[in-house]
């Protein structure tokens, strides 16, 4: 892998999950369809062929018995990375993940640990047929125990995925489906940002915009648009919703005096909610407005010819901008 | 387990008529396979139940499964059942004294817990559910240890490593997928150990336990599933889980299933054998059906009395797992007056010292509720545990205070 190639999300995961299997024997990945197939986005694209059936597995289409065998597994010393092939189909695995993976750790006292991994491509734009499209990351950052973070660009897919697979941590790893096929500069070299670190992808000085995965790039297109308009916009990219890394988040928030958080997922009971009532009892005399909110509505996913209106895009953040720079 | 108002679940049944003692009608060969609309054990079945020891304590053949064990092993199944009853009872009892939040007895599957774990190797590995003191015994996990969590000092709290014994699963059917995964790692290791899950009639319908049937029979995992069908989930008799004879539903997955007497030490001692033998061999699962009865209520908060009748009970005493056992040893010449006194004064002994260490249990230290929650940390559960240590330190500053004053 070449150092600063622009190559796509997909491929970098890929790449990372080479790295983490070369490094480590450990180290499985099972799912349904990651064998020959490549898994339907082929993320996991020649992984079997190179390190053969006993390490990238195809699974029954069991969801449950995909979370509960990796947690056998790495009772036994395993790391298993598993794939659940879209969003809306991790609920079957929701027992296992809450209420034994999640605890387990703890319920020995720390005696043992169970390193699993649970890769989800998630959220919406892709046009498809419905729960495959949800954006359920608050469903599980709200379960202590379980780590959950959300790459954005290339390089943090890259390293992130290496990171959580290193760890002993149950890590839930989002990836950002719509964006698999965009490029950017892939950085080997480097050391990476610690995996709960967030980032300010841009500098900015009258709003600080917070997102993740997927809405990363909408709100930097915000910024650029809110520059022609002679608003400076910065934006931060939390790549970690448990732990959220509310320290960069604070001083961001008490220079620019103002947030509105972007996620798909539904606004009520969100990932936006908490950050609002953290920052406002961190920020509150910074605060120039009130945290605003731009995500999903209360109401099911919508069918894929109204996504565009459903989903947060450029108009509608920078609405919340204006609406936040008017106090 | 639920463990929460298990007292008023309403009894749907309207008065319990069931017995399990059916007399045989004379023996008609329905082919197994059949569905039928009550779901119990008939003749047939029966027929099919395999049996070392009889009831009346007679030690019978079977031509699949044989036993020899020597007078030492046998004396040592009994005592071990005994010694079980007795920690057994005397959680029951610390339980009504208010030492234990909850306990789920396991009083009338001795045989099928102590039989199925004096089948194991050191190197395998059992996966539990919330009732397996039994086999923690064999395991040689100090009694003691499953207190902490019926007590309310943690939520499981031993080592799983330390004997090969994982915690108690409490959600019902779990850790079948668990067993699987781990008996999944055994095989891609290449060594010859085995493992076993335990879990109940009541799992039986749980997802978990169909798919982890699936696993294991698709990857040949070395894992035994032993199901103790001790006819009863918390209210809800075997009928409402199931229209086949649990231990035939191996066959639709691909893997053999069998009915033992759940209340004969031998026989499951000998099946047990059997099914791991074939899980090291490289034969992939297998599904035991040890069929018992939960003599006791589901746990201290259940009330058995508003579901089934004596009668049921009666008939299922008469069947003891200990007592056939003493039964077949005083016949045999195998045990004597000061071998039984012994083992009398070691379950004395053995109360004592569960009482003693219950008792003396500490409570956790309250900053416990913040210890162990990852492996590797977690900066929310710094800052709250920071806060919270701040605001029980506020409590502190203001005695001194008084004091001061």
């Amino acid at each position: 892998m070449a150092v600063h190639e622009k190559i796509t999300i997909a491929k970098a995961i890929n790449a990372s999950l080479r790295a983490s299997m070369d490094a480590d024997p450990k180290v499985l990945v099972m799912g349904e369809d990651v064998g020959k197939l490549g898994g339907v986005f082929r993320v996991t694209d020649g992984l079997q062929k190179d390190f053969g059936e006993d390490r990238v597995i195809d699974t029954p289409l069991a969801e449950s018995g995909i979370v509960g065998t990796a947690i056998g597994l790495a009772l036994r010393g395993y790391r298993p990375v598993v794939e659940i092939q879209f969003d809306g189909f991790v609920f079957p695995a929701y027992d296992q993940i809450v209420t034994q993976l999640a605890k387990m750790h703890a319920r020995a006292l720390g005696k043992i640990k169970v390193p699993v991994v649970i890769r989800i491509p998630y959220a919406g734009g892709i046009g498809a047929v419905e729960h495959h499209s949800e954006s359920p990351e608050a469903l599980f950052a709200h379960v202590a125990g379980l780590k959950i973070v959300t790459p954005s660009n290339s390089s943090d897919a890259y390293w992130m995925l290496q990171q959580a697979i290193a760890g002993d941590d149950p890590v839930i790893y989002f990836e950002p489906k719509r964006r698999y096929h965009d490029k950017s500069r892939l950085d080997t070299e480097s050391i990476p940002d610690p995996l709960h670190k967030a980032r300010i992808t841009q500098s900015g000085s009258d709003l600080t915009l917070a997102a993740y995965g997927p809405m990363v790039k909408v709100c930097l297109d915000v910024a650029k648009v809110a520059a022609e308009e002679g608003k400076s916009v910065e934006v931060v990219d939390l790549r970690s919703l448990s732990p959220i890394d509310f320290d960069t988040l604070q001083s961001s928030v008490q220079k620019t005096g103002r947030l509105v958080v972007v996620h798909e997922a539904p606004v009520f009971f969100g990932a936006g909610a908490e950050i609002a009532a953290r920052i406002t009892e961190r920020c509150f005399y910074h605060l120039e407005a009130p945290v605003l909110r731009v995500g999903g509505f209360h109401a099911p996913y919508p069918p894929s010819r109204l996504e565009d209106e459903y989903l947060p895009g450029l108009d509608r953040v920078l609405d919340a901008v204006d609406r936040a720079l008017a106090y | 387990m639920t463990v929460e108002g298990t007292a008023q679940r309403k009894n749907t049944r309207g008065g319990s008529k069931r017995t399990t003692a059916k007399k045989a009608t004379p023996a008609k060969k329905a082919s197994p396979a059949k569905a039928r609309p009550n779901g119990r054990a008939d003749e047939a079945e029966q027929d099919q139940l395999v049996q070392l020891l009889t009831p009346e304590g007679k030690r019978v053949e079977h031509p699949d499964y044989a036993i020899d064990l020597s007078p030492e092993e046998l004396r040592g199944l009994y005592r071990d059942m005994v010694l079980t009853r007795k920690f057994d009872a005397e959680a029951t009892t610390l339980q009504r004294q208010g030492e234990l939040g909850l306990w789920a007895s396991l009083l009338g599957q001795e045989a099928a817990q102590i039989g199925s774990a004096r089948a194991l190797r050191d190197d395998d590995y059992v996966f539990p559910t919330y009732r397996e003191h039994g086999v923690a015994w064999c395991r040689g996990v100090d009694p003691t240890n499953l207190l902490g969590m019926f007590r309310g000092v943690n939520n499981g709290g031993w080592d799983p490593n330390s004997n090969n014994f994982h915690l108690y699963t409490i959600v019902i059917g779990s850790q079948t997928l668990h067993a699987t995964g781990y008996a999944m790692g055994v095989q891609k290791d290449g060594t010859d150990s085995a493992v076993i899950a335990y879990f109940g009639d009541g799992a039986s319908s749980q997802g978990d336990v169909a798919e982890s049937f699936t696993f294991s029979a698709v990857y040949n995992a070395p894992v035994v599933f032993f199901c103790q069908n001790n006819q009863w989930a918390i209210s809800e008799p075997t009928e409402k889980q199931t229209r086949v004879p649990l231990y035939q539903r191996a066959r639709g997955f691909g893997f053999p299933g069998v009915r033992v007497d759940g209340n004969d030490v031998l026989a499951c001692l000998a099946v047990t054998k059997a099914a791991l033998e074939r899980a090291r061999t490289g034969q992939g699962p297998m599904l035991i059906e040890a069929f018992t009865y939960r003599m006791g209520a589901h746990t201290t908060s259940d009330d058995p009395t508003r579901y089934r009748g004596d009668e049921e009970r009666v008939a299922w005493e008469a069947k003891d797992p200990i007592l056939r056992l003493r039964t077949y040893l005083e016949a045999e010449g195998l045990v004597d007056e000061a071998f039984l006194a012994a083992i009398d004064e070691e379950s004395e002994a053995l109360g004592k010292r569960v009482r003693d260490a219950v008792r003396a249990m500490p409570d956790p230290d309250t900053m416990a509720i913040f210890e162990n929650v990852y492996a590797d940390g977690h900066a929310l559960v710094d800052e709250e545990r920071a806060q919270f240590a701040a605001y029980q330190a506020s409590f502190v500053d203001a005695d001194v205070l008084a004091e001061g004053n």
